[in-house]
């Protein structure tokens, strides 16, 4: 124990025999921390995986209601903030005080664009009535939309993102589309309003299937006949589905659970860019005063792995929320 | 008489310790700050046997509460009847009048068809008595006994409700403080905390201030439970107070399972928000011991050199790592379910709750398995040490450790082959599951082969391992059925899986931990306990055990179902000696607390090695030293004990003479 | 076992040139994982999707996060992480695709029921019409 002392380096704990057994101890349990980071996040990669997987055409649909561009513009920022935080533990080993330094605020920076990103994809989110829970405009419960008033806006935002690239040149049709879907979807606001004062003497589940049996996709009895006995086939139908119309109600029920994953997952790995950028200034803060040097790292290295890991699971996000095809 | 007394400290040489030399972690410093603020790992290990502990006890009140409600169930018929006579009785003459037996047992006549002539029958009885009782005595009106039966009614079906109320929150609270504030902190974070490092020769685990924020972490969940335990009781006692706080208690069994669990009005979000924090302390303890086992290891020690504790710890911290997160995801998703009602869970919202039992149970299966596995490595330790026999099957021991944390995460659906998982998947994890039976039974044998020529000593330890082994093979042939597709239609929510699964989490584990306690208590308290009084509790707590959980198991397979507040006749008997077992269980347990108590009290000061155990920490004085080891000792093979020789007059084991210069030379090797 | 290792045991830093080029085939394959939306592989394109996001994964972990350089026990961490992912994905995926179709049966039968509300009208004229042959 007293030779250990003799060392005179004031950040060996004194359990450890060698900085190095220190370094890799602090290393290895830091690695095993994030495994429990990736296995957090793989829940909701599960929830994710098992909504997208049995009602593909719901994520299709719901996606449109994302922008890529900004999902993408996030992608590079927080990439090069991740090459920032690289370099920045470089210079931390190498002893560069002055590039340490300025590296920790870029990546900082990284953080605030993103976050600033993520605030105006939120609001504007927010202001079309696509908020997290029952703030959403497609929640269905028993039958009933929570806020109707919102719902056609809503459609009209996404979808206004799907036409451009899908139905290039066919305006009047389009437009054609636009005004039957406006209908339908008055049509749905009028059953819902009309619903309380329908005949009594039909059971619940029959009241409520009233509503979308005069907007129900032509065609289907036929579609059922075929695939009777075999409810996998409903999974994909023919048609990529473009409007809310194409979606049959089962699936119309679940696009408000696109948004509740997506709110969760990106959510929760909003809250740890906000842990790591904490993080960051705390070091940022340390190296100014010249904590840092070849001898002592430890706390640089650990939290760029932190926040290299974040940036992990945004690459996974990315393409599974904003790619859908 | 020798040189050396029993009450005097001595090193694993024998020799009494020098007055300098004396000083050990427990009073090294002293006051209360001094623990709350601690870094060391043995104080921690206690601080958590103190937490852990009282919340053993809080969840045993319950599992009291349970038996004895069980043996008076309210609701069947003869007994509605029973309760309801005696109310009618009771309301008239608290009214002042009387009323004669006889008009009573017609008032409740069963079968009776005409009820006209009832009346005028009872109406006759009323008369009668009311003219032979003279002019002091009130008989009752007619019209008065019909209210107050009506009384007696409805006060039964309030009580019923009540009771059934009660019960419920007993068995979950019962459940969930029994499963995350016991049996899963017990044996890690008490037992592993206190002997880890000093197995490892080190002086700490590997980053102490997470384990003293784990000790935290254990005590802010463990606040989230008395919140809600504490909201319970007061509601309970003012109901005018759930219209203020809202509810408290919590009634959704342990499993939290949807869609009840996003509808009751108890506290659900709190005490999901308590095992979220508990998950917090698992994870911290668990990345503490990988590091550890990995980087602190002395020269000399490779992996497969390790003692069985360490290997069995280690296998715990990798599961504690790959589940306790996917806990904590479902739990906040539970939350989010509750308070945004986001209906990932709710199938009116288009969501699933298979998906919930999906979650859930991929953290829960491999946490009894969090459960059993340090068990199993205590137990093999004690096996070896008091058969004074190598460990035999010392790789196959280590591996099937592995091979068990790595195959319970491949089981879970076992939980979900009767609420609509697909046929296909059934069929999978039933098969999968089986596996899981040949890692255990790898063990079993192994410590029946260690056991075989040995020359066994029947000291408390090794009493409570035999009768691990002895319930582990219970539990774990009677988890086959419970595997067994076809078989699991009958026995699921039964009290059949009630038995199987106290059999290895009480059974086992309960056993394996008090096993521990028994061998570590010397050298984490440096005194010895009454051996005689601690083979009493054995036997209490063994034979209380067997009477009240056995019975279960029958109970289970004629159809008991399993979290009900009553049942039918056919039952009475069953319960009643489960209950009268969970009480010679209870006594026990208490006095095994006693014997503990006791030896802290009054104990003799213990040696260095009152076992004669290799591993590490007997390499050390009773109590330990602060820094535990003087000297780095060298590690050997931990189950190799003829270094160590028998020495009557301190009571314990000590270095062979020749071995001595040995190991010294070693000692001062290690620490250059 | 590994203090002899230790004596030799010196911290790797990653030289610039690698950081760069790391961080360029990030930003390619992050233009080609968005262009290859565009066009329409079916079924593929998850996969493509995933494919790229995997090899984004490793160039981070090991070159960003000095994996390339590290104790293998600390990549064997993360390899575990993503299998046991895999698993709990994996089994609830296939699950609840399995069945779906008993969630999706009562649906069917709705659709069903809309079918015959409306059809009722002209079923009363198909009564009428079989009647009237007798
Ligand atoms: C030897 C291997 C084991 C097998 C094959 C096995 C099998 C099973 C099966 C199939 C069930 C589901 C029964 C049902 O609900 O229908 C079950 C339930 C259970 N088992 Fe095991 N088991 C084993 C070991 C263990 C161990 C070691 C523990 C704990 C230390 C344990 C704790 C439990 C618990 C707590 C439940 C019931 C949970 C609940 O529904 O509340 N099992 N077991
Ligand atoms: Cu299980």
């Amino acid at each position: 124990m007293n030779k250990v002392d003799d060392n005179h380096d004031p950040h060996l704990a004194h359990h450890f025999d060698t900085p190095v057994q220190q370094y890799s101890s602090a290393k290895i349990g830091m690695w095993v921390f994030l495994a429990t980071e990736i296995l957090m996040f793989g829940g909701l990669f599960c929830a994710y995986a098992v909504y997208r997987g049995t009602h593909p055409d719901v994520f299709l649909y719901a996606h449109h209601f994302l922008d890529t561009n900004l999902g993408a513009i996030n992608t590079v920022v927080l990439l090069a903030s991740s090459l920032t935080m690289a370099w920045g533990v470089r210079a931390a080993q190498l002893g560069q005080k002055p590039i340490l330094v300025i590296m920790l605020l870029l990546t900082l920076l990284g953080g605030v664009g993103f976050m600033g990103i993520k605030t105006i994809e939120y609001s504007s989110k927010y202001s079309h009535g696509l908020w997290f829970g029952s703030d959403n405009a497609f929640y269905v419960k028993s039958g009933k939309y929570t806020n109707p008033e919102e719902l056609t806006g809503a459609i009209e935002y996404g979808e206004s993102h799907a036409m451009p690239h899908e139905d290039k040149g066919e305006l009047t049709d389009e437009h054609l589309e636009l005004q039957v879907k406006d209908a339908a979807t008055e049509d749905v606001l009028d059953n819902q309003a009309a619903g309380e004062a329908q005949d009594q003497s039909l059971p619940a589940s029959a009241q409520s299937n009233i509503g979308n049996a005069t907007n129900a996709p032509a065609g289907l009895s036929s579609k059922f006949a075929e695939v009777e006995g075999d409810g996998s086939a409903y999974v994909t139908s023919e048609k990529k589905p473009l409007t809310y119309e194409d979606l049959d109600p089962q699936q119309q029920k679940l696009v408000s659970q696109f948004f509740q994953i997506y709110f969760l997952m990106t959510g929760l790995h909003g809250i740890h860019v906000l842990v790591g950028m904490a993080l960051i200034f705390w070091l940022f803060i340390r190296a100014l005063r010249g904590t840092f040097g070849p001898k002592y790292f430890v706390p640089v290295d650990l939290v760029g792995l932190y926040w290299h890991i974040v940036d992990l699971i945004w690459i996974f996000l990315f393409p599974l929320l904003y790619l859908i095809h | 008489m020798s040189a050396t007394q029993p009450t005097q400290q001595t090193d694993i040489f024998g020799k009494p310790v020098d007055e300098q030399h004396k000083d050990n972690y427990l009073t090294h410093q002293r006051g209360l700050m001094s623990w709350l603020f601690t870094l060391d790992h043995k104080r921690i290990g206690i601080m958590y046997m103190i937490a852990v502990l009282s919340f053993f006890f809080v969840g045993g009140v319950f599992a009291i509460v349970l038996r004895v409600m069980l043996t008076m169930p309210i609701a069947d018929a003869s007994n509605q009847m029973r309760f309801e006579m005696n109310d009618t009785r009771n309301i008239v003459e608290s009214s002042g009048a009387t009323v004669p037996e006889e008009a009573i047992k017609l008032l409740y006549e069963p079968g009776v068809t005409d009820a006209e002539a009832q009346q005028q029958k009872i109406e006759v009885v009323l008369t009668d008595a009311a003219s032979s009782a003279g002019a002091g005595a009130k008989v009752v009106e007619y019209p008065e006994l019909i209210n107050a039966r009506d009384a007696a009614a409805q006060k039964y079906t309030q009580d019923l409700t009540n009771h059934n109320t009660f019960y419920n929150q007993s068995f979950t609270l019962h459940g969930a403080v029994m499963v995350f504030l016991f049996i899963i902190p017990a044996i890690p974070a008490i037992i592993g905390n206190f002997v880890l490092p000093l197995m490892l020769g080190a002086k700490d685990v590997a980053f102490p201030r997470l384990n003293l924020a784990s000790w935290y972490c254990y005590m802010g969940g463990a606040l989230f439970f008395l919140w809600v335990l504490g909201k319970g009781i007061l509601n309970f006692l003012v109901p005018t107070l759930e219209g203020v706080w809202g509810g408290g208690g919590l009634d959704t069994g342990w499993t939290f399972y949807t869609p009840y669990s996003t509808e009751t009005n108890t506290a659900v979000v709190a005490a999901t928000a308590g095992a979220f924090v508990l998950g917090f302390s698992s994870i911290l303890t668990a990345v503490n011991f990988i590091a550890s086992i990995h980087m602190l290891r002395p020269k000399g020690m490779t992996w497969f050199r390790m003692p069985l504790m360490l290997w069995a710890l280690y296998a715990t911290a990798v599961i504690q790592i790959l589940a306790t997160p996917v806990l904590a995801i479902t739990l906040l998703l539970l939350i989010a379910e509750r308070a945004f009602g986001i209906g990932i869970f709710d199938p009116a919202l288009g969501g699933d709750p298979i998906l919930y039992q999906h979650f859930f149970w991929f953290y829960s299966h491999p946490a009894v398995y969090i459960m059993i596995l340090p068990a199993m490595g205590i137990v093999s330790e004690v096996i070896s040490v008091f058969s004074r026999k190598h460990i035999f099957g010392y790789a196959f021991i280590a591996c099937s450790s592995m091979a068990i944390a790595i195959l319970g995460f491949l089981v879970w659906g076992h939980h979900m082959f009767t609420s609509g998982q697909s046929e296909l998947l059934n069929a999978v994890f039933s098969i999968i599951t089986m596996l899981v039976a040949i890692p255990s039974a790898i063990k079993v044998f192994n410590w029946l082969t260690t056991m075989y020529n040995g020359s066994i000593r029947l000291d408390s330890p090794m009493l409570y391992a035999l009768g691990f082994i002895w319930l582990f093979t219970i539990g774990g042939l009677t988890g086959i059925y419970c595997a067994t597709l076809a078989v699991n239609i009958h026995i699921h929510d039964t009290y059949f899986i009630v038995a199987h699964f106290h059999y290895v989490m009480v059974g086992s584990t309960l056993f394996a931990f008090l096993a521990g306690m028994h061998y570590w208590w010397p050298k984490m308290f440096g005194k010895n306990y009454s051996e005689r009084w601690a083979r009493w509790g054995w036997l209490l707590v063994f034979v209380g055990f067997n009477i009240t959980f056995f019975i279960q198991f029958i109970m289970g397979a004629l159809g008991m179902p399993r979290r009900y507040a009553t049942y039918i006749d056919k039952y009475t008997i069953y319960h009643h000696i489960s209950t009268g077992g969970s009480l010679i269980l209870t006594v026990g347990l208490f006095l095994v607390l006693f014997v503990w108590i006791h030896s802290l009290l009054k104990g003799k000061q213990s040696p260095a090695n009152p076992w004669g155990a290799n591993s590490l920490e007997w390499h050390t004085i009773s109590p330990p030293p602060h820094a535990n080891f003087d000297h780095a000792p060298p590690a050997t093979d931990p189950y190799d004990y003829s270094h160590w020789r028998w020495r009557p007059e301190i009571a314990g084991y000590v270095l062979n003479e020749d071995s001595e210069p040995e190991e010294k030379d070693a000692m001062a090797r290690n620490d250059s | 076992m590994s203090q002899s290792k230790h004596a030799e045991y010196h911290v790797h830093v990653v030289p610039l040139r690698v950081l760069f080029a790391v961080f360029a085939a990030l930003i390619i394959l992050t233009i080609l994982t968005v262009g290859v939306t565009k066009v329409d592989l079916g079924g593929l394109n998850i996969w493509i999707a995933l494919g790229v996001a995997v090899v984004k994964a490793v160039l981070v972990a090991l070159y960003f996060m000095h994996l390339r350089w590290d104790s293998p026990y600390n990549g064997l961490a993360l390899v575990v992480a993503f299998v046991f992912v895999g698993v709990f994905i994996g089994f609830a995926l296939k699950d609840s695709l399995e069945y779906q179709k008993y969630v999706e049966r009562p649906a069917l039968l709705d659709r069903l029921q809309q079918q015959t509300i409306p059809a009722a009208v002209p079923s009363e004229e198909t009564t009428e019409e079989s009647s009237s042959e007798h």
